[in-house]
């Protein structure tokens, strides 16, 4: 089995301190994997890792060719203006920006193409609303949509049913499965390890170390969540320099 | 009173009045929607402060060259990029933000340009350069004006779809691997540009009004990019003209005459316009079946 990241020995951080420490081991291209571990335990960092928007302190990610424009990335909603003025099908568009770039026009096939995805998230009808009139869970199905139209083979998405309603999620989460029936390689930060359980048949447990990864059944186990519950969440200004030998 | 007299033939009668006009239709166009991208990426002040960076690079222009438009221009220009590069710098390698290394260097320009300023002692012509001359407008200026007007929309109409991206969804563009610092500094060229072409007509201190005030009314009118652009040069062009006409009528400089009547659209919009305004909130219409 290939894998769409394989990562041996990396340390993700900010400024020396790492907030991923010494992670081996691999996403399977086509394998839907749940990332979970309590907050600040560096599920975000290492999705960012992965994304290519930070570079490991250490150790080596091995992305198998895949470039930037190949992983459709959803952060935590905190960089984006919700009061810019621009409407839902524009937002929706920018889905095809491997096509459109910043020069190119916009046809009628790719308007077409967003409509559709518009629809494929309940969201039929919406196009032209300003983007400032949507819910959260609204909004949280509009960036479904542009992913759609990303068409990724890898798709990173952090905490993306926070503080959306259930029957947003439920339908999100239909969309997230069927990716995984595509084929695509999913890597999802979510909380409600009852939700894991049901969807993801893999699991990647930390708590700035690695505590467990693989099938969710495993990884999910109360010995390991109580293990996870244990980090310390401060990190040290006098730590040493780390001299874990390199696997 | 005969419309006639009072609204059109100034502009008939007099060159100045007519090259003043132009002058203002030409910067209402190129500042209407980078007033817009400025608003929009909560960059109103950074505006302000460029138009004072501006001040140092024109005195030193006039004092090599005396009052000549291209030395001048090209001082400003320099010294606002300057202004914006260091800053701009300073916001991506060290952890302070950007409005507070602005702050910082406007500041250290503007008393350079104050201190040059004061060594000419109280020459004409340098008070021309802080309060502006758009009834003295002339060719040359004018054409200066009016070729940062077109290359700004023509600029704009090439990257304003990265630029638009980049202020909406910065982390979108980040992942899809777009240009980001490459367009913030492209439009931040526009920006001194537009400040340079508008110290011209009005100054150094007034540059910015032009630029400000109408976009910040427009808010009040329009609700897409491109609407609030229209409205933002629509209103610049109306007070350029009220303010020109108000000048001549009551003999008033022209530079504050237009930033006021920009002003005066600023307060009715916030009064009255029909989004959002005092208006729509104290005096709400029937709510809607859907």
């Amino acid at each position: 089995m290939t894998a769409a990241f394989a990562l041996s020995d990396v340390t993700l951080g900010y400024g020396r301190h790492p907030a991923v420490h010494h992670l081996t081991g691999s996403f399977a291209t086509g394998s839907l994997t749940a990332v979970v571990g309590p907050n600040g335990s560096g599920k975000t960092t290492l999705l960012k890792g992965l994304a290519g928007l930070l570079a490991p302190l250490d150790g080596r990610l091995d992305r198998n060719g895949l470039g930037r424009r190949d992983i459709a990335y959803l952060p935590q909603q905190a960089e984006i203006d919700r009061s810019f003025p621009i409407s839902v099908i524009e937002t929706v568009l920018l889905g095809h920006w491997r096509t459109i770039g910043l020069f190119r026009p916009v046809t009628r096939i790719l308007r077409r193409q967003a409509e559709h995805a518009l629809m494929a998230v309940g969201l039929d009808g919406f196009a032209r609303r300003p983007i400032a009139s949507l819910s959260a869970g609204q909004f949280q199905r509009v960036l479904f949509a542009r992913m759609l139209l990303q068409d990724c083979p890898v798709i990173l998405l952090d905490e993306p049913f926070t503080a959306i309603d259930a029957k947003t999620m439920a339908d999100l989460l239909r969309v997230v499965v069927g990716w995984h029936g595509e084929g695509r390689t999913v890597i999802a930060v979510l909380h409600d390890l009852d939700q894991v359980r049901e969807n993801f048949p893999d699991s990647l447990l930390i708590a700035r170390e690695p505590i467990a990864w693989g099938a969710t059944t495993e990884v999910l186990r109360a010995e390991h969540l109580f293990r996870a519950r244990q980090m310390a969440e401060a990190w040290d200004d006098r730590a040493e320099i780390c001299r874990r030998s390199v696997a | 009173m005969d419309p006639y007299a009072e609204f059109i033939q100034p502009f008939i009668e007099f060159g100045f009045m007519r090259r003043a006009l132009v002058a203002c239709l030409a910067l209402s166009l190129g500042c209407g929607p980078v007033g817009i991208l400025l608003v929009l990426r909560r960059m109103s002040l950074v505006g302000d402060a460029l138009s004072h960076a501006v001040l140092p690079g024109a005195a030193i222009g006039f004092m090599i060259a005396g009052l000549s438009l291209v030395v001048m221009s090209l001082g400003g220009f320099i010294a606002g990029l300057a202004v914006a590069v260091l800053s701009g710098l300073v916001a991506r390698v060290t952890p302070q933000r950007e409005d507070a290394s602005f702050a910082a260097f406007y500041l250290i320009s503007l008393a350079l340009g104050v201190l040059i300023v004061s060594t000419q002692g109280s020459n004409v012509d340098l008070m021309h350069v802080l309060f502006g001359t758009i009834l003295a407008v002339d060719d040359a200026s004018l054409l200066l004006v009016v070729s940062i007007a077109t290359l700004t929309l023509i600029v704009l109409a090439v990257i304003g779809r990265g630029l638009i991206v980049e202020c909406f969804d910065p982390g979108f563009l980040r992942a899809v691997g777009g240009p980001g610092a490459a367009l913030h500094f492209a439009f931040l060229v526009l920006v001194v540009m537009n400040l340079v072409a508008g110290f011209h007509a009005l100054g150094t201190l007034m540059a910015v009004g032009l630029m400000m005030l109408p976009a910040a009314a427009a808010r009040f009118w329009a609700g897409q990019v491109a609407t609030l652009a229209a409205a933002s040069s629509v209103i610049a062009f109306v007070s350029g003209y009220a303010g020109l006409l108000l000048s001549y009528h009551a003999n008033l400089p022209s530079g504050p005459a237009i930033i006021l009547v920009a002003g005066g659209v600023y307060i009715v919009s916030v009064v009255a316009g029909p989004r959002g305004s005092l208006w729509a909130r104290f005096l709400p219409r029937r709510h809607l079946e859907a």
